[in-house]
């Protein structure tokens, strides 16, 4: 263990390159495994809400269902269809995965450990889930067909328009916390009365507005109109087939979880314990590690992910985009003042 | 060469080849998307340059929203190449005389006369807590106020123009009123129950 230490000592020194790849590589597969489970998770709870039992077949309780749908993704052929454009074609979810995955090298999951400490980490974050859309955009024109391309249109309106909130949303979180660094807007959120403390009591309707903003952005039901079976079959990615569908697929709940991740860290106190300055449970729950706290919040935040798309039928597109712009916006805008003028005057138990 | 020269020639050598690629390609789809990254790349020289604010703002902003909206508007387009270039040598003569013009105005600007290590020495490096964000927006706010809200003001009415300008109401266009429906009031509104004599 000791020889270890000092091996990861030395790399910092001398071969720090190889040091961050290693901590690539460790936030990166157990995402992988976390996504693959997401899927497992979402069709058991969906099953569960519908009165049914989901996948039970593979491996105890179909717990190797995942696995399995891997591997079938994988040994399938990949179906380039004629008249597309083929590098294209090819890159598209590459550019939907990565910035999914990007983004995670500023989440800090414990107090500290974080892969890249910057201070303009927020902008970095607004900006990568920004640049996901191109995947989308990309995949649904160069399949050459109209319904991938409708598909790819509505989308693009979509997140473009639900951005604006969900940045202003933000705007409001870092007004609050005043900092752009994620570490320091969870370390604001701290406080002796546990998760009364953490910003989703005061910013409650940022709060509100951004997980639902998040839900758009990440094409979920109820607003998963640009794939909406019923109308344009599967909408972006109707051409697409084994691994490049695959990658779509992850890019997706890749981006859910990161949007969790988010909400957890901007208004749910990320690292923080929920009874922390509490009388008897506060001291007895101490040693929990940062980390768990933290895994708890996402695996609660992605439940709602799940819970949402079993229970409310699509939205239409134009009740979508009044809800973006009409409602949304203005209500930020509105309470990023209030904000404003609560952290200037220096309001009572959270500003002061 | 340093670490640091080495990723300064790499992305300014794909940010010259993708600017090209912008203004050679016939596929106005795929120059968009050069253009995506040229922004990019120029977003990582920025970055080089310890301006890191402004670099993902760049990303942020023309990456993010401009061009996706830019793209958006050039996939819908039909363009036919053929008739684009119909005039293409009877402007030239023109097309050059401003090109050449413009090229000497920059050249006299920001040429190696007027910038250089002599001119603007190096600046210092920073500490590392430094927060690039922090030291705009203080001087944005203070000593840059007025040209600062003078700017936003502009933008503000060009943005009212512009939906002033393309703005229309079709009257033959039917819309569902959302705050008609939320009026609605159980009874009549919404159902009425007729009653009538049985046919035989």
């Amino acid at each position: 263990m000791d020889s270890l230490i000092s091996l990861w000592e030395w790399l910092g020194e001398n071969l720090i390159i190889i040091q961050i790849l290693i901590k690539i590589v460790l936030i990166v597969a157990p995402l992988m495994l976390c996504v693959a489970y997401f899927t497992y998770a979402e069709r058991k709870i969906i099953g569960y809400m519908q009165v049914r039992i989901g996948p039970n077949r593979v491996g105890p309780k179909g717990w190797l269902q995942p696995i399995a749908d891997a591997v079938k993704l994988m040994f399938k052929e990949i179906v380039i269809p004629s008249g597309a454009n083929k590098t294209l074609f090819l890159i598209a979810p590459m550019l939907t995965l990565g910035p999914a995955l990007a983004a995670w090298a500023v989440i800090p999951f414990s107090d500290g450990l974080v892969l890249a400490d910057i201070n303009a980490a927020l902008l970095y974050v607004i900006a990568l889930t920004s640049v996901g859309v191109y995947g989308v955009l990309i995949a649904g024109w160069a399949s050459n067909s109209k319904y991938a391309f409708l598909g790819a249109m509505r989308s693009a309106a979509q997140i473009v328009s639900y951005e604006i909130a969900m940045g202003f949303a933000l705007v409001g979180v870092l007004v609050a916390a005043g900092s752009l660094n994620l570490g320091d807007i969870v370390r604001a959120q701290q406080g002796q009365a546990g998760f009364l403390d953490w910003f989703w009591l005061p910013l409650m309707p940022l709060f509100l507005i951004y997980f639902i903003s998040g839900v758009a952005e990440t094409n979920r039901a109820p607003f998963d109109v640009a794939e909406g079976e019923s109308e344009i079959v599967a909408g972006f990615h109707v051409e697409y087939s084994g691994m490049p569908f695959a990658v779509f697929f992850l890019g997706e709940y890749a981006n859910m979880i990161l949007i969790s991740a988010l909400t957890a860290l901007f208004f749910l106190g990320g690292w923080l314990s929920p009874f922390h300055g509490f009388p008897v449970i506060g001291p007895a729950l101490e040693w929990v590690p940062g980390m768990v706290w933290f895994f708890l919040k996402v695996m609660f935040v992605g439940f709602f992910y799940l819970w949402l798309r079993a229970t409310f039928p699509r939205y239409r597109y134009d009740q979508i985009m009044r809800l973006g712009w009409k409602v949304f916006i203005p209500i930020t805008i509105v309470w990023i003042a209030v904000v404003g003028l609560a952290v200037v005057l220096e309001m009572p138990w959270w500003f002061d | 060469m340093t670490f640091e020269l080495f990723v300064f020639y790499l992305f300014s050598f794909i940010l010259v080849a993708a600017a090209l690629m912008v203004i050679t390609r016939r596929n106005p789809v795929h120059s968009a998307l050069f253009l995506v990254l040229a922004f990019f790349t120029s977003a990582g020289i920025w970055l080089l340059a310890e301006a890191e604010f402004l670099a993902i703002v760049l990303v942020l902003v023309y990456v993010g929203a401009v061009m996706v909206l830019f793209l958006f508007v050039v996939m819908m387009l039909d363009i036919d190449v053929a008739t684009l270039r119909a005039g293409f040598i009877n402007y030239l003569p023109v097309a050059l005389m401003v090109a050449v013009v413009m090229a000497l105005e920059i050249f006299v600007i920001v040429g190696p006369g007027n910038f250089g290590l002599d001119v603007y020495p190096s600046p210092p490096p920073l500490p590392t807590d430094y927060s690039n964000t922090e030291a705009l927006g203080s001087v944005l706010y203070t000593v840059y106020m007025y040209p600062f809200e003078i700017a936003a003001v502009i933008l503000l009415v060009a943005i009212i123009a512009a939906i002033g300008l393309a703005n229309r109401t079709r009257s033959d266009s039917k819309y569902q009123d959302p705050s008609l429906q939320v009026k609605v009031r159980k009874g009549p509104d919404r159902i009425q129950v007729v009653k009538m004599e049985a046919e035989d």
